[in-house]
């Protein structure tokens, strides 16, 4: 099963620190830096489990659970998905779309938020005698 | 390999019209990362949907989400990110030529994709038992403002309202059971008080629009409510301690219906009884919302465990090398992605409060 040799060499378990340089594609991610990534992501769900059982109101625990969701796929994307050794352009296609995504949501939220009064007051208005 | 390949300008995996293999690699990668970007506007969609409906009915939000185990949740999310990390591992295994660790590594991966869609079942079967289904199989549905059955509508509050947290509070210890006591306690606060101060209020304005003879609208802001043990927002204090007095026309209907959102924030959770009309009308969509989501999430889960299936199969006969382990690199792409979508879906529906 030796496949013939081509100019790429094999990675070792411990060369993985200066060959990031040339074919992005292959990059060895450290087991430890896995592992570490791994634990770190449990944690934060615990983190984010707990922190509902405390009272920041209603709008900040939303804030508070996304800002943990972030950094938990900031995490997954870096590492998991090797974004932080990959080229470039794969990350910019990823934030585009988010970019696009919240954009979305945003203006939807803006134009909910212009009419949705009006449209409860008839609601309201209907279901009163 | 024969030696024949090697004679040959280019090794077998690598397709005519690229120069190298890792340009082809860049190429599938790229390719794999434009389709996942369209994955993220599909769920984006979804998404939109989640935020409108939350941003327009927020106590819809707090009283259904307690139908969903957050236990369930929590051990998922643990379940997807360890098979997001044996998947990251097995990548990494293929890079190496490590053929056994690989198939080892696909092999957990995979189960973990079944463990995660076991759990989706037994929570599924939950609802559908509880008739909290999608439609007119969910108990709350309503069509022209009836609910289409009373008898079951209670019966689904009932198991909603004394369900989710305390039974999540396990691991919490005394924390946790202090913070279920105190939410219980809010919650009678309120509702002893609340909605008989609620009642008065409505049927007094309705006696003086009527008495002074013009056609006024009904202001619904429970202005006399019992202030909720330890109003937590300033927003509860300012509507107890600041009435506003005859507010006409549209002008009470916003103050109204902010106010009544307002009151359920921080202190507790609303009770189904004490939605407003239009909410108890909104309330199954809360449902549909989860469905759909977790739903397509799901389908995603069990198409990703079908290219692992795939790819198993594939390096245990050996297919991969350090050469050319593409295909192994692009369906860990797409389970991690399934995983990041997961991510967020957990908190936006387990943890809204």
């Amino acid at each position: 099963m030796s496949h013939e040799t081509t100019h790429h060499e094999m990675h070792d378990d411990h060369s993985s620190a200066g060959h990031s340089e040339g074919h992005s594609g292959s990059h060895v991610v450290p087991l430890s830096l896995l592992f570490g990534v791994f634990v770190l992501l449990m944690l934060l769900t615990l983190v984010t489990v707990a922190v509902t059982k405390l009272d920041f109101g209603y709008q900040m625990n939303l804030v508070v659970a996304m800002a943990i969701a972030l950094v938990k796929a900031v995490f997954v994307g870096l590492y998991f998905m090797h974004l932080r050794w990959d080229a470039p352009l794969n990350g910019f296609i990823l934030f585009a779309s988010l970019l696009f995504v919240t954009l979305f949501i945003t203006i939807s939220l803006v134009d909910t938020g212009q009419y949705a009064s009006t449209q409860e007051a008839a609601a309201i208005r209907s279901a009163t005698p | 390999m024969s030696d024949a390949h090697s004679h040959h300008d280019h090794p077998p995996h690598l397709a005519h019209h690229f120069e190298t293999p890792e340009q082809q690699m860049e190429s599938g990668k790229l390719g794999m990362w434009v389709f996942l970007a369209t994955e993220i506007l599909m769920f984006g969609g979804l998404f939109c949907a989640y935020a409108v409906y939350r941003a327009n009915n927020p106590d819809v939000f707090l009283f259904a989400h307690r139908a969903l185990d957050t236990q369930w949740g929590a051990i998922n999310t643990a379940v997807l990110l360890a098979s997001s990390f044996t998947m990251a591992w097995g990548v990494r295994a293929a890079q190496l030529g490590q053929r056994t660790l690989l198939v080892v590594l696909l092999s957990l991966t995979l189960l973990g994709g079944f463990g995660f869609m076991a759990i989706k079942t037994i929570e599924y079967a939950a609802k559908y038992d509880k008739k909290l289904w999608v439609g007119g199989l969910n108990a709350f549905y309503q069509s022209g403002g009836q609910l289409k059955d009373e008898a079951a509508a209670a019966k689904a509050a009932d198991y909603v309202e004394h369900h989710g947290d305390p039974s999540a509070d396990d691991h919490g210890g005394a924390h946790g059971a202090a913070a279920s006591a105190h939410a219980a306690g809010g919650a009678h606060g309120e509702t002893s008080g609340g909605s008989a101060g609620h009642a008065e209020a409505d049927t007094q304005e309705a006696g003086e629009a009527e008495a002074s003879g013009e056609i006024t609208l009904v202001n619904v802001v429970p202005t006399q409510i019992v202030p909720p043990v330890a109003p937590a927002s300033g927003l509860v204090a300012d509507v107890i301690e600041n009435p506003q007095p005859n507010l006409v026309g549209a002008q009470s209907f916003v103050t109204g219906v902010g106010a009544i959102q307002a009151s359920h924030e921080g202190s507790h959770y609303p009770r189904f009884s004490e939605l407003d009309p239009l909410e108890e009308g909104r309330t199954h969509i809360f449902f549909q919302i989860y469905f759909m989501m977790t739903g397509l999430h799901g389908i995603h889960v069990l198409i990703g465990m079908g290219l692992i299936t795939w790819i198993l199969f594939k390096s245990a006969a050996g297919a991969f090398s350090p050469e050319y382990y593409t295909p192994v690199d692009l369906v860990g792409l797409y389970w991690h992605l399934v995983d990041l979508i997961w991510i967020f879906l957990f908190p936006l529906l387990y943890l809204i409060h």
